[in-house]
């Protein structure tokens, strides 16, 4: 067991968690933020994405200990209160999301894509996309979704 | 996942001791690799030295050289300055690497201490004819890499930097596998002022090699051209369900005409 202590979409905590506890498995089962989602579990998906210190990793192949001391940001962290985050509203406008599944890893995943980069191309969205699998094949809303988004949070 | 323990190292030498006291110790750097492979059981260490905290990061011009940390991630690689300016080559092989959040993640050491065949540093590190550092020793390329999945490290041994000579002129190509981003074909071509080396990943069945008949055919004549159809044998390449060894020794020849195109 280890003692692992990290502040969670602005909440700090500590927990004692078993070594190998994976970060999706700490989020989801211990503390019941089931947003981020487990979709492969091979890390070819990124349905499990999340930040960390601002960065999105693929929560599904990091350990929990491994984040130790870290600020992590969850699917549930991004809004204001009722207010959505430009992304999340950017994908509800433009019916980015088909059966949702894969939702939550790619607004984490775009909301870095737009914040390093605010002048991203269509070809540049869909190439920062590579990390994110939507089985429903709706990729074009998202481009568009992300796209949109990119204008309002400039 | 088998259960395992995990201990954040503060220094090297508490890393090492930790790992020659364990059973069946291993590093943990980002975990790109190593994290799937326990997850699927193919891996099962009773023990993991996490290398985050003892440093090993960092990016310097040393004139002739550039040295990289380590811990260096695929990101700090791919957009450090000091290398988009004097190996560019290295920059634009770590920006191709996985995706976006394994670049967040992974690091040049672990993809070279692990070696795998398909992967994109061993190919850097042979074309430019690197060198290893680790807490005991300098090791060269030839040397350090023995074969698919085999390096010269030691249990205990730490990679903690890798130095790139500067060439004139580099440039890396790779034909991915569409779905896992690895190479099927990679070629790193490196022009110094005595010799041009080759380097192929992906490809080989004992891992990353150096293409010695491409590399007499470009010392003659640096040129595209000096590639011709068919001087790429299939033996001793790998065949599997992504592509036979012929389709291999066709896209070593074709990558290798794109790299020196992309040197010009």
């Amino acid at each position: 067991m280890t003692n692992i202590s990290m502040n969670v979409n602005g909440n700090g905590l500590t927990h004692e968690v078993p070594d190998n506890t994976l970060l999706v498995t700490f989020l989801r089962e211990t503390l019941g933020l089931t947003g981020t989602h487990v979709g492969c579990d091979t890390s070819q998906c990124g349905a499990c994405i999340v930040h960390l210190n601002g960065e999105s990793v693929k929560s599904c192949s990091l350990f929990a200990a491994q984040v130790d001391g870290a600020e992590v940001t969850t699917i549930e962290g991004i809004a204001n209160g009722d207010k959505l985050h430009p992304m999340q509203l950017a994908f509800h406008e433009n019916h980015g999301l088909q059966c949702g599944f894969c939702t939550p890893g790619m607004v984490m995943s775009a909301i870095e894509l737009v914040t390093k980069n605010k002048d991203l191309t269509e070809r540049e969205i869909r190439e920062g996309l590579e990390g994110n699998i939507c089985r429903c094949t709706g990729y074009h809303n998202i481009v568009k979704s992300i796209q949109d988004a990119a204008v309002k949070m400039s | 996942m088998y259960s395992t323990k995990y201990v954040k190292a503060k220094d090297l030498s508490i890393a090492a001791s930790i790992v020659t006291d364990a059973e069946d110790g291993k590093f943990l750097a980002g975990g790109m690799t190593l994290i799937p492979t326990m997850k699927q059981r193919l891996a099962s260490p009773d023990c993991l030295v996490d290398l985050a905290g003892c440093g090993l990061t960092g990016i310097e011009d040393e004139g002739a050289t550039i040295r990289i940390g380590a811990m260096s991630r695929h990101v700090d690689v791919a957009e450090s300055a000091v290398i988009q300016r004097e190996i560019p080559a290295i920059a634009g092989l770590a920006s191709q690497i996985g995706d976006r959040q394994v670049r967040n993640r992974g690091t040049i050491g672990g993809s070279l201490a692990n070696n795998d065949p398909s992967a994109c540093y061993p190919s850097a590190l042979l074309g430019l004819g690197g060198t290893i550092h680790t807490q005991n020793r300098s090791i060269v390329a030839e040397d350090f890499l023995t074969g698919m999945f085999e390096t010269d490290l030691d249990e205990e041994e730490i990679i903690i930097a890798i130095s790139f000579p500067k060439p004139d002129k580099a440039a890396y190509v790779k034909f991915p596998n569409p779905a896992s981003r690895y190479a099927m074909v990679g070629v790193f071509v490196a022009k110094f002022p005595d010799e041009v080396r080759v380097a192929v990943t992906g490809a080989g069945e004992d891992g990353v090699f150096r293409a010695s008949n491409l590399e007499a055919a470009l010392n003659e004549n640096f040129n595209a051209e000096a590639i011709v159809d068919g001087s790429v044998s299939s033996d001793d390449l790998m065949s599997d369900i992504h592509a036979s060894a012929e389709y291999r020794a066709h896209l070593i020849g074709e990558m290798t005409r794109r790299a020196v195109v992309a040197c010009e």
